[in-house]
């Protein structure tokens, strides 16, 4: 059962390897989701699980998300530890009812009676030319919602470890994975065999300008900041990690330390996290400020299909590091 | 601080002329602000004695800001303010529609939050620092900077009166000012030939007695026969301000002098339609000479009611203007060159200009700005009504 654990892995596996942990760990934990079982997941996540656990534990479920997430949050409630698979955050909107009526509302309706400790995974976001109704990144909304943890893990470590976590939480958790980190490949340190999932971590340490950044973008604003630091720019990367709750303490000390801000979303700009973070920004940083918090978002468009067009519309490393050194170095 | 045209957003007070306790009359120069015009001698309007000063020698005041305050006769303490309204900003994406919003420049100088903070924990005034941050803000790095060399010895003394405009000042605030005219005001153009044969007549006999010094140029007719069609249909002589036309008090006549290394400015005659040729001629001559050595007067500044601009002998044949804003009209004058034309129903060679007007369509009509050309033709035919 216990694969030795290889030090560098892909995104993918790492997500395998921590629902089989969990399926191991916990007998009332189970796997639901469209295609999750014969087919192996749609990206594969689920691949080998319904050999190794049998039907009762990876199920697969009708094309109906509504009835999907429902019945994980009424098993979670009867005492069981659900890992629902949503197939893309597009069409976890067919469950938002189920979501954000019943999950985020149910503990706090009940007076705290009812526990509803499901995790929801899906993934999220754009650049694998899926068109508009597969690529869109809608984490954003789901961090507006009070009730709920949602959880962007960017690096193989947080992909392996989170789930646990999420697992151990008794409040709904949503984990997002981005759809073009699953083939990102990572070292997981032996030593670090859990994660929280309350706070951001710096990734990367600069003085110049902060990059907040989560899930997918990561990579990009990390590679950015390799470019920057050509062209003598120290910047910070942060990974937010945790859309909500924010962990405002990390954020802060990071922008205090540079006093300038490019946030990276790929969610659209208007009434986006990005939009959130600023804010609070504005409102408790406004004296350490050096410069306009500056953003960088997908293109307020339907996601094209077209290569091009795509990639035009998403956030690149280049938008970064000009947003960046717009900031840092304006002359 | 007076506005001293569209394009300034704020001046440096480089002298006082005046101290609490001096007595001053409306015309006084009392102090001298350098702005991206060069060095501009601030006149005062009325008759007061000054009762305290506020801003010092050196300090960056915003267009509008305090300078000094003054005690009217018999009567109690008035802050100086600038003789015109200070000119509002330009209003921000009022017309064009465009997909982000513009921030309205405000007179006052962009200091970062943090920036702000350190500047007032050590006692220094942020709008007086050259911003080097984002959109030329004054940054965390530029008040460090100037902590760094407050420490340091202050440099030997003061610098000498600047008399001289800084071209890239100047540049940026042509740029400003055309842009926002282009950008706001709504141009209609009309162009008329108009025989010059007459007036260069009238001219050559009026020179002919007199030193190369007396001489008058042929500008100075174009400016006062511009000068009496205004006064004839002052629809194009005044302001577009408040969604609305104000028409000028007087004739004031911008004339456009452009300057050696690049640049130009546009000072005022004022009450061209009233003055005799010589005299205008000697004021055209002072004034040219005054805007290229500095020293021009924050009213002639101010007050230009319309801008007239002339090619000269190596200029073009015609010239599409783009209005002064807030002004209403903009004359042209190309060079004055032999050309054919018609006389007597043959053809002739005849010394021939092209006059243009560029209007503001809000302000006035084509058939306005027509009637302005035809007047300007008609009184070119006699030079001697002039």
């Amino acid at each position: 059962m216990s694969d030795p654990a290889p030090t560098r892995m892909t995104y993918r596996e790492a997500c395998k390897q921590a629902i089989r942990d969990a399926l191991n760990a916990d007998p009332n934990c189970f796997v639901m989701g469209e295609d999750v079982g014969r087919y192996g997941g749609c990206y594969a996540v689920t691949k080998g699980l319904l050999e190794e656990f049998g039907l009762e534990r990876i199920r697969d479920t009708p094309l109906a998300e509504s009835v999907i997430a429902g019945a994980g949050i009424g098993a979670a409630i009867g005492g069981m530890r659900p890992i629902v698979e949503i197939m893309t955050c597009n069409f976890s909107l067919l469950a938002l009812d189920q979501i954000v009526n019943n999950a985020a509302s149910i503990p706090h309706m009940s007076g705290g009676q009812f526990a509803v400790p499901v995790v929801i995974r899906m993934a999220t976001g754009g650049g694998r030319q899926l068109a508009a109704q597969h690529s869109h990144s809608l984490e954003g909304w789901y961090a507006h919602i009070p009730g709920i943890k949602v959880l962007a893990p960017g690096t193989v470590e947080d992909a392996r470890h989170m789930l646990a976590a999420a697992l151990a939480d008794p409040n709904p958790v949503l984990i997002f994975e981005h759809v073009m980190l699953y083939n990102e490949e990572g070292d997981l340190d032996p030593a670090v065999d859990a994660v929280d999932i309350s706070s951001a971590k710096v990734r990367r340490d600069g003085k110049d300008v902060t990059i907040l950044t989560y899930g997918g973008s990561l990579p990009k604003a990390l590679e950015a900041a390799e470019e920057l630091a050509r062209d003598g720019i120290a910047a910070e990367v942060v990974d937010l990690r945790v859309l909500r709750p924010l962990d405002d303490a990390t954020i802060f000390a990071s922008v205090m330390r540079t006093r300038r801000c490019v946030i990276v979303d790929e969610g659209w700009r208007s009434g986006s996290l990005s939009a959130e973070i600023a804010a609070r920004l504005a409102d408790e940083l406004f004296f350490e400020l050096d410069a306009p918090v500056r953003r960088v978002c997908t293109r307020e468009v339907p996601v094209p299909y077209a290569a091009h067009l795509e990639a035009e519309a998403l956030p690149q490393v280049a938008d970064i590091v000009t947003a960046a050194r717009r900031l840092a170095k304006p002359q | 601080m007076p506005s001293l045209g569209a394009d300034m957003e704020r001046g440096t007070l480089v002298e006082w002329l005046v101290k609490p306790g001096s007595k001053v009359r409306s015309g006084d120069i009392i102090a001298v602000v350098e702005t991206h015009k060069g060095a501009i001698d601030v006149e005062i309007f009325e008759d007061a004695t000054v009762s305290e000063i506020c801003a010092h020698e050196g300090e960056t005041v915003p267009v509008g800001g305090l300078l000094a305050r003054l005690e009217a006769e018999g009567g109690k303490a008035a802050p100086l303010l600038p003789a015109t309204k200070p000119e509002p900003a330009p209003a921000a994406a009022k017309a064009a529609p465009e997909p982000t919003f513009t921030i309205t420049r405000t007179g006052r100088t962009k200091v970062s939050p943090a920036a702000r903070r350190l500047a007032a924990q050590i006692g220094i005034d942020p709008e007086t620092l050259t911003g080097t941050g984002v959109d030329g803000s004054v940054s965390l790095a530029d008040v460090e900077l100037a902590r760094a060399s407050a420490a340091k010895p202050a440099p030997a003394a003061k610098a000498a009166r600047k008399r001289g405009f800084d071209p890239v000042e100047m540049r940026r605030g042509i740029a400003l000012a055309m842009a926002r005219s282009k950008r706001e005001i709504p141009h209609y153009y009309l162009s008329s030939t108009v025989d010059m044969g007459p007036t260069l007549d009238w001219l050559a006999r009026f020179n002919e007695a007199r030193p190369p010094t007396e001489r008058m140029l042929a500008a100075v007719p174009l400016i006062k026969a511009t000068a009496l069609a205004l006064r004839k249909h002052p629809q194009l002589n005044g302001f577009w301000q408040d969604d609305a036309f104000q028409p000028g008090a007087g004739v004031h006549i911008g004339w456009a002098i452009s300057l050696r290394g690049g640049g130009l400015v546009s000072p005022a005659i004022h009450d061209a339609d009233t003055l005799a040729l010589p005299d205008l001629m000697d004021k055209l001559r002072d004034l040219v000479a005054r805007a290229r050595s500095g020293g021009l007067r924050s009213s002639e500044l101010m007050d230009a009611t319309v801008t007239i601009t002339s090619l000269g002998e190596r200029g073009a044949d015609n010239v599409a203007a783009i209005i002064y804003p807030p002004q209403v009209a903009i004359v042209g004058f190309g060079r004055i060159r032999e050309r054919p034309w018609i006389v007597d129903g043959k053809v002739a060679a005849r010394p021939l200009v092209d006059v243009t007007l560029a209007a503001d369509h809000r302000a006035s009509d084509g058939h306005t700005g027509g009637l302005l050309l035809s007047t300007i033709e008609q009184l070119l035919q006699e030079p001697e009504t002039l």
